[in-house]
């Protein structure tokens, strides 16, 4: 670091005032923050905490029920809150840039991605078309996307998710900008496509010299990229400084307890199962999609599912990991029977599960349970917390009565309070939601536990309370757990054994220090080597805490 | 993109041939169709020489077939009441159907997508606020009272605007508007809805972070985004329309096709009216297969499912 | 993770907001909807009217009084014996309107519960099966669509004898689409939602999760189709008997009464004008009513 680096942004006393009736009264109180030439900062909070905010702000892409009261935001050393939007409009995609965090939904379905690059020279160039387009197709190269002559003319619909992501950082890049903004980019991509994104970044900030402002709530990440880490919690601004003091001298409680909740391999030698009895076998699992041949198209076969075997033994936790599209959610929905298999067997204490006729489904329901990922969506916002509780023990012939007892037991081990019962689901929070919906499959007394990506969707700190939950739960009543995450992070922390899924096969199993430690696969050392922050180790909060205090 | 088009067409084949069965299909429901031509006191000898003359004594798929080998080929037989050929009655009334039709989507479209989009672009502003009343108020008025209104209004009163009749272009005017504001209402609640979506979604936001102009973002990226729904809707209003022309032309006595069959069903010629179900269903067909083919233009999304 | 910070933080308590169920948060929005409130109160008005139509009209709706035809009404310098002034045939406008209402709440009402049975169920069984069966329902609503409605109306009471049943029965039929094309969508969209897997799960049977888990999310949707169904419906009963080929004379139909008084429009055009109010006033409110309804239950607006 040297002094020749100028600052970019300068963000001084910002505040933003949130609507009336909101449950604070400022989104951002008194921000102060620099992004210098070739420096990356990674603003970190988990949801609500207003760091999006602030990059919105800086663009002038403010929702109109958002209005800046206080501070200036200086770019190049003018204040970006005086300009005019016209005179905004100018410095947006040529000297500030920005990069979003849905890549699905940022580019026009009606255009062609060459289109959309090229309208950035038109807007803020005098060049003509034919060197629009060199621009565009070197861009395209510089983003490392493949054959830029063919990316050029496709519809973003007929790109992938990272693709398209390269797309728009290669809009973000196309005027060479003095500050690039990115808003949670790689959120939504797998964990290999996110370590190229990364990468790119790094590469960016040399190449380019732009200061960049990372959002982001991952502290791996952080750990990846960061220069410089500024800490937000609900609107202000807790903690700010280099990546190495923030990461491993955290100083405020906050993001001590944030850091805390990064998920680590923690358990050493886990409890033996190898003699335990089987409580579930998978054997040689198939399962095809087809699409029914039209007139004019042929029939499309998908191999979701290719000869998954599994043995599951009681109190085991098996975590299966996999990207987006691996197979894993449709092998979950197989072994719950949600989906009907084409091949193999899965067996439960004995029985062929996976043959049981419809019919008689019911009563083999109870032995295999389920929770799902989407917090909010997997509870009936029309239906009472205890009528969705005892919903399983009614329907397996239990009194009412009976189960809403049992509901009340159930609401004590997730530490809810018992006035739940009567209230709807829009009363609680992400994490509530979730411990509720562990209650509701624990009501029919399930031997087989399985969590589908049952955490991803919560902030950190919820996160690791709802996994000690689960590891706590799961001691007591003697459960089997299937976990289900993209996250090998989580896999790590709670499973006893792994099983890595590719393209609808099983590539890799063993106990789960074995697969992260010594992988055998191609694939898994690929997916282990993308995963961020590799080279940060965790701090030990609690000796901090002790020398501090 | 073939093959996309190949499956519309498909697809609209089959309900072309359902909608020719019920078509058919409807002049047996009530019963036999030779009582109803012979009338309530028509004696047994009657009924029979009707039931001959007419072949309504072959078996129903027999007759339907016949029926609509002739009806492919233009043929629609011969009205039971005017003893003309049915075809000859609606092919020389169509274009007057058609005319109305189009300078009423015209109408239409031409005032729904300007207010659509202004009180999407300024929610709740006083246009706004204008645009939705004329909506609701719109969807109320009953449209053959309005037409009525209108013949008051104009005719009677100010003696500007030909009452009946459909000799001059004026004639066609206060139908236009008749016509043309039952489907204004629905056409505008889309653009407006569809253009509010659009506006907030992701795009548009990338849009604007490149620092295009408003006006760029407005119509290059937001407009044809929201449109494409409008084009669908636009269709089967378009369909709707030629269905409303009878209830229009029997008000304003307009000599189209619309009039044609209120005058076919009040006097109970059956093929006549056999015939202009079909043509009319026919044209919704067809608008809604050229929708869908302007809609895959428009997104190429569509194109490849 | 939410795509921007502008959404609500997650509380780490429960809200300590007062507890209210959602039923009594939609019957609070409705009490602060005023649009919703007063067309709630005029159909209101109107349902009385044509349930204690007898009791209120002032003479018998179907007697013609040769002597008194024609006679303005009361505030255009008429009889005060005839608030609303006479038909061509001397029948009382006021008792004419008050009987008419019957009619058309009545066809209105009938048609759209055949129609909502019908378009319910198949867009319920589309939408959760998907599929052939998704695939029947869909090619069923294309053919429903391609046939112009007010023609198909029209032949069918020609055909089958213009009576306020075969008029119902006929809109009833006719009149499915919409029920069956919006809740399709939305079962299909709730049928991917997490909590039906769950009570699949918990060994719920189908018959069980369309009651307790879709049906529930889907009832605003459904009154605010069946509003615009029903004005509809009352529109084309109305359309239907002015053209003369819905409800017959005498019976006291708004439609009907515009279309007798069609005859007289160049001196008496009063004659059209109230009964086409009185249908005016009816429709708008149940479409503001429909729109009200929207705006509660989805409370960002109505947008």
């Amino acid at each position: 670091m040297s002094d020749t680096q100028d600052t970019v942004l300068s963000i001084r006393n910002l505040t933003i005032d949130l609507p009336e009736g909101g449950d604070r009264p400022h989104a951002v109180e008194n921000l102060n923050l620099d992004v210098k030439r070739n420096e990356i900062v990674c603003i970190v909070g988990e949801s609500g905490s207003g760091k999006s905010i602030t990059s919105f702000t800086t663009m002038g892409l403010l929702p109109r029920v958002l209005k800046p009261s206080q501070g200036e935001v200086l770019f190049e050393g003018t204040d970006v809150l005086k300009l005019s939007d016209k005179q905004h409009s100018k410095l947006r995609g040529n000297r500030m840039a920005m990069i979003f965090q849905e890549p699905m939904s940022a580019l026009n379905p009606c255009y062609t991605v060459g289109d959309q690059i090229e309208e950035v020279f038109a807007t803020h160039s005098s060049m003509t078309k034919s060197e629009r387009r060199a621009r565009t197709i070197k861009l395209l190269d510089e983003v490392h996307l493949p054959e830029p002559e063919r990316i050029y003319h496709s519809f973003p619909h007929q790109l992938s998710g990272g693709q398209r992501q390269r797309i728009v950082i290669a809009i973000a890049l196309a005027m060479d900008p003095a500050l690039l903004i990115a808003d949670e980019p790689t959120t939504a991509l797998d964990v290999t496509t996110q370590a190229q994104i990364l990468s790119l970044f790094k590469q960016l900030k040399e190449t380019h010299s732009a200061g960049i402002m990372f959002v982001t709530h991952d502290f791996d990440v952080v750990a990846e990229i960061a220069d410089r880490v500024v800490v937000m919690q609900k609107g202000l601004v807790v903690e700010q400084g280099t990546a190495d003091e923030v990461l491993n001298r955290p100083k405020h409680p906050y993001t001590r307890q944030l850091i805390d909740a990064v998920p680590r391999r923690t358990r050493e030698a886990p409890p033996s199962i190898e003699g335990n009895e089987v409580v579930m076998k998978v054997v040689a699992l198939e399962k095809t999609f087809h699409t029914s041949r039209t007139l004019f198209a042929p029939a499309r076969t998908v191999k979701a599912v290719q000869d998954v075997n599994l043995t599951i033994r009681k109190g085991e936790t098996l975590g299966i990991v996999g990207e987006s599209g691996s197979g894993k959610s449709t092998l979950v929905r197989c072994l719950i029977r949600l989906t009907d298999i084409d091949d193999g067997a899965v067996w439960i204490g004995g029985k062929e599960f996976s043959r049981v006729p419809r019919g008689q489904l019911h009563d083999w329901r109870k032995k295999i349970q389920i929770i799902f990922q989407d917090p909010y969506g997997s509870l009936n916002p029309r239906r009472t917390i205890g009528d969705q509780l005892v919903e399983g023990p009614v329907n397996f012939g239990v009194p009412r009565k009976v189960a809403m007892q049992k509901a009340r037991e159930l609401l004590r081990i997730v530490r809810m309070e018992q006035d739940a019962l009567h209230r709807y689901p829009n009363q609680f929070s992400g994490g509530q939601r979730q411990r509720i919906c562990i209650a509701r499959a624990l009501m029919v007394e399930p031997e087989i536990l399985i969590a589908d990506e049952s955490v991803s969707a919560l902030d950190v700190s919820v996160q690791k309370e709802v996994l000690n939950l689960l590891a706590e739960i799961k001691e007591e009543m003697g459960l089997t757990m299937l976990f289900i995450t993209h996250d090998l992070r989580v896999a790590a922390q709670v499973s006893d054994n792994i099983v890595v899924m590719n393209k609808g096969q099983i590539v890799e199993r063993g106990n789960a220090d074995q697969v992260f430690s010594n992988p055998q696969n191609d694939y898994t050392k690929k997916l282990l080597a993308a995963m961020p922050g590799q080279g940060w180790e965790v701090p030990d909060i609690a000796a901090l805490e002790r020398a501090g205090a | 993109m073939v093959r996309f088009i190949l499956t519309k067409l498909v697809m609209a084949a089959m309900v072309a041939l359902t909608v020719s069965i019920i078509s058919f299909g409807l002049v047996y429901m009530a019963g036999d169709p030779a009582i109803a031509l012979a009338g309530e006191t028509a004696t047994d000898e009657e009924i029979a020489v009707i039931r001959e003359q007419y072949g309504f004594d072959r078996p129903i798929p027999v007759q339907y077939l016949d029926w609509l080998g002739s009806a492919v080929r233009g043929d629609f037989g011969i009205s039971y009441y005017y003893n003309m050929p049915v075809s000859d009655m609606i092919f020389s009334r169509l274009g007057t159907t058609v005319t109305l039709g189009l300078c009423a989507i015209s109408f239409a479209l031409l005032i729904s997508l300007p207010m659509g989009v202004l009180s999407a672009i300024k929610p709740n502003s006083l246009l706004d606020r204008v645009a939705v009343f004329i909506a609701v108020v719109g969807e109320a008025i009953p449209s053959f009272w309005f037409g009525l209104l209108l013949i008051v209004l104009f005719s009677i009163n100010l003696g500007w605007l030909p009452a009946s009749g459909s000799d001059s272009w004026q004639s066609f005017i206060m139908p236009t508007i008749v016509l043309g504001y039952y489907a204004t209402p629905a056409l505008m609640r889309l653009t407006r809805a569809g253009m509010i979506d659009v506006l907030s979604s992701d795009y548009i936001r990338t849009a604007k972070a490149k620092g295009l102009r408003p006006r760029k973002v407005l119509f290059k990226h937001a407009l044809r985004n929201a449109v494409i729904p409008v084009v669908s809707l636009a269709a089967v209003q378009m369909g709707f329309m030629l269905g409303g022309s009878i209830v229009t032309e029997t008000v304003f006595a307009l000599h189209g096709a619309g009039f044609l069959a209120w005058q076919s069903i009040s006097r109970n010629d059956l093929s006549t009216m056999q015939a202009l179900i079909l043509i009319f269903s026919m044209f919704y067909i067809v608008f809604t297969f050229l929708a869908d083919v302007l809609n895959a233009w428009l997104d190429p999304r569509l194109r490849s499912g | 993770m939410s795509t921007t910070d502008t959404s609500a933080p997650e509380g780490k308590t429960v809200t300590q907001k007062k507890e209210i169920t959602p039923r009594q948060a939609l019957i609070k929005r409705a009490l602060k909807n005023r649009n919703l409130m007063v067309s709630g109160g005029i159909l209101l008005l109107i349902v009385l009217i044509a349930i204690f139509a007898p009791l209120l009209a002032p003479h018998d709706p179907y007697k013609q009084n040769l002597l008194a035809r024609m006679v303005r009404p009361a505030f255009m310098g008429g009889d005060s014996k005839h608030l609303l002034g006479t038909d061509a045939l001397g029948r009382d406008m006021l008792s004419r309107l008050l009987y008419g209402a019957r009619v058309s709440l009545g066809v209105g009402l009938l048609a759209t519960l055949m129609s909502g049975i019908i378009g319910t169920t198949m867009g319920l069984l589309a939408g959760y099966f998907g599929g052939r069966i998704d695939q029947v329902v869909q090619f069923l609503i294309n053919v429903r669509l391609a046939l112009p409605a007010i023609l198909v109306a029209l032949a069918c009471v020609s055909l089958f004898g213009g009576s306020i049943t075969v008029v119902t029965i006929t809109l009833g039929l006719l009149l499915w689409d919409r029920f069956a094309v919006v809740i399709r969508a939305a079962t299909m969209q709730l049928r991917n939602m997490e909590y039906v897997a769950a009570a699949e799960v918990l060994g719920a049977r189908m018959p069980r999760i369309l009651r307790k888990d879709i049906l529930p999310n889907v009832t605003s949707q459904l009154v605010v189709i069946a509003s615009l169904e029903m004005a509809s419906a009352i529109m084309l009963e109305a359309g239907l008997s002015f053209l003369g080929l819905g409800v017959q004379p005498p019976t006291p139909s708004w439609g009907l009464m515009i279309s007798e008084g069609k005859e007289m429009l160049l001196f008496e055009s009063w004659l059209i004008t109230i009964p086409g109010i009185c249908l005016f006033v009816l429709v708008f409110a149940i479409n503001v009513f429909g729109d009200g309804i929207r705006d509660i239950s989805s409370p960002e607006g109505r947008n």
